[in-house]
C-alpha cells in the first residue's frame, strides 16, 4: 500500500514542432518530477535522456505531440504521441548513422542519426509505431527497483 | 581537483558559477555532438565542447554533467547563460582548443568519463 501511495504518478506535456527554443524544456521537467518522487538517480537520467532524445525528434520532425509520463511501482513509462511526417521505414530510422536532418538539426548539436538508437539503449522496453503522413508513437519503460 | 584548479589550468573565465569553484571533478568528456554527449557521458563529469546554444544546457541538465568548458574562445548566448543560471551549472570558457584543453587537464590527472567504446553505439 506504502509503495503505491509514495510512486503513482502522472502527467502530460505538450511539444510544439518547430520550436527549437524549446527542446529539453519538457525533459527537463520530467527530470525534477522524478527527482521530487525520490527515483533513483541513474533512473531519473535514464528517463530524462529518453524524453530530452525524443523531444528533438519531434521539434525537429513533427507538428505537435502529447507526453505521458507514467510512474508506477516497478517503471517509470514515458509515451512521446505526435502528429507529423511519419516514419516511411522503421529499420532504416533504427540505424544508428542513418538521419534526415536539416541544418537547423545540426546546429543544435543533433542529427548525427543517434536518437532513436539513444532511446533504445537507455530504454529497457522501447516500442516505436509509425504512420506516414500521420505521426509517431514511442513507448519507453525504464525499471525502477522494487521495494 | 577543484573546479577553481580547472579554471587555472585552462586560463578560463568563469561564465556562470563563481560559487561552484570548490566542485570536485575526476572525469570529462569531449564532444560537439550531444548525442555523442547522451551517448558517452558519464553523470559529475566536466563535458568540454565548442558548441555554445541551449542545447549543450539542456543535455547538461539530462546528464547531471558537473560543468561545461567551452573551447575554442567560444562565448554563449545570453539565453544559453539564462539557462545555465537556472539550471545551476556552471560553464568556462577557455581559449585553447579541445585537444589543448583536454591534454592539459589530462596531464593533471583529469580522465575520460571512459576510455573507449565498446559498441558503436556505446554503453557498457
Amino acid at each position: 500500500m506504502g509503495e503505491t501511495k509514495a510512486n503513482l504518478y502522472s502527467e502530460s506535456f505538450q511539444i510544439e514542432g518547430g520550436n527549437f527554443n524549446s527542446a529539453g524544456i519538457v525533459s527537463t521537467s520530467i527530470k525534477s518530477i522524478l527527482k521530487k518522487l525520490g527515483i533513483p538517480g541513474d533512473i531519473v537520467r535514464k528517463a530524462a535522456i529518453v524524453s530530452y532524445e525524443a523531444e528533438i525528434n519531434v521539434v525537429s520532425y513533427a507538428k505537435k505531440a502529447v507526453v505521458n509520463l507514467t510512474v508506477k511501482p516497478g517503471a517509470v513509462l514515458i509515451d512521446v504521441i505526435d502528429e507529423g511526417q511519419g516514419i516511411p521505414n522503421i529499420d532504416l530510422a533504427m540505424q544508428e548513422g542513418y538521419s534526415t536532418a536539416d541544418h537547423r538539426i545540426r546546429e543544435m548539436g543533433f542529427g548525427a542519426g543517434m536518437g532513436l538508437c539513444n532511446i533504445k539503449n537507455y530504454s529497457d522496453d522501447f516500442h516505436i509505431a509509425s504512420e506516414v503522413g500521420k505521426g509517431t508513437h514511442l513507448k519507453m519503460t525504464i525499471q525502477t527497483p522494487s521495494t | 581537483m577543484k573546479l577553481s584548479e580547472v579554471r587555472d589550468i585552462l586560463d578560463a573565465e568563469i561564465i556562470v558559477g563563481e560559487d561552484s569553484l570548490d566542485l570536485e571533478v575526476q572525469t570529462a568528456f569531449g564532444a560537439d555532438l550531444m548525442s555523442d554527449v547522451l551517448a558517452f557521458a558519464k553523470a559529475g563529469s566536466l563535458l568540454l565542447t565548442g558548441l555554445t546554444n541551449t542545447q549543450v544546457i539542456r543535455t547538461a541538465n539530462v546528464l547531471d554533467i558537473a560543468a561545461i568548458i567551452l573551447v575554442r574562445g567560444k562565448k554563449p548566448s545570453s539565453e544559453t547563460i539564462t539557462l545555465a543560471s537556472e539550471l545551476k551549472i556552471p560553464i568556462l570558457a577557455t581559449k585553447y582548443i579541445l585537444f589543448e584543453t583536454a591534454g592539459r587537464l589530462y596531464m593533471k590527472g583529469i580522465v575520460g568519463c571512459l576510455p573507449k567504446v565498446e559498441t558503436t553505439s556505446g554503453r557498457n
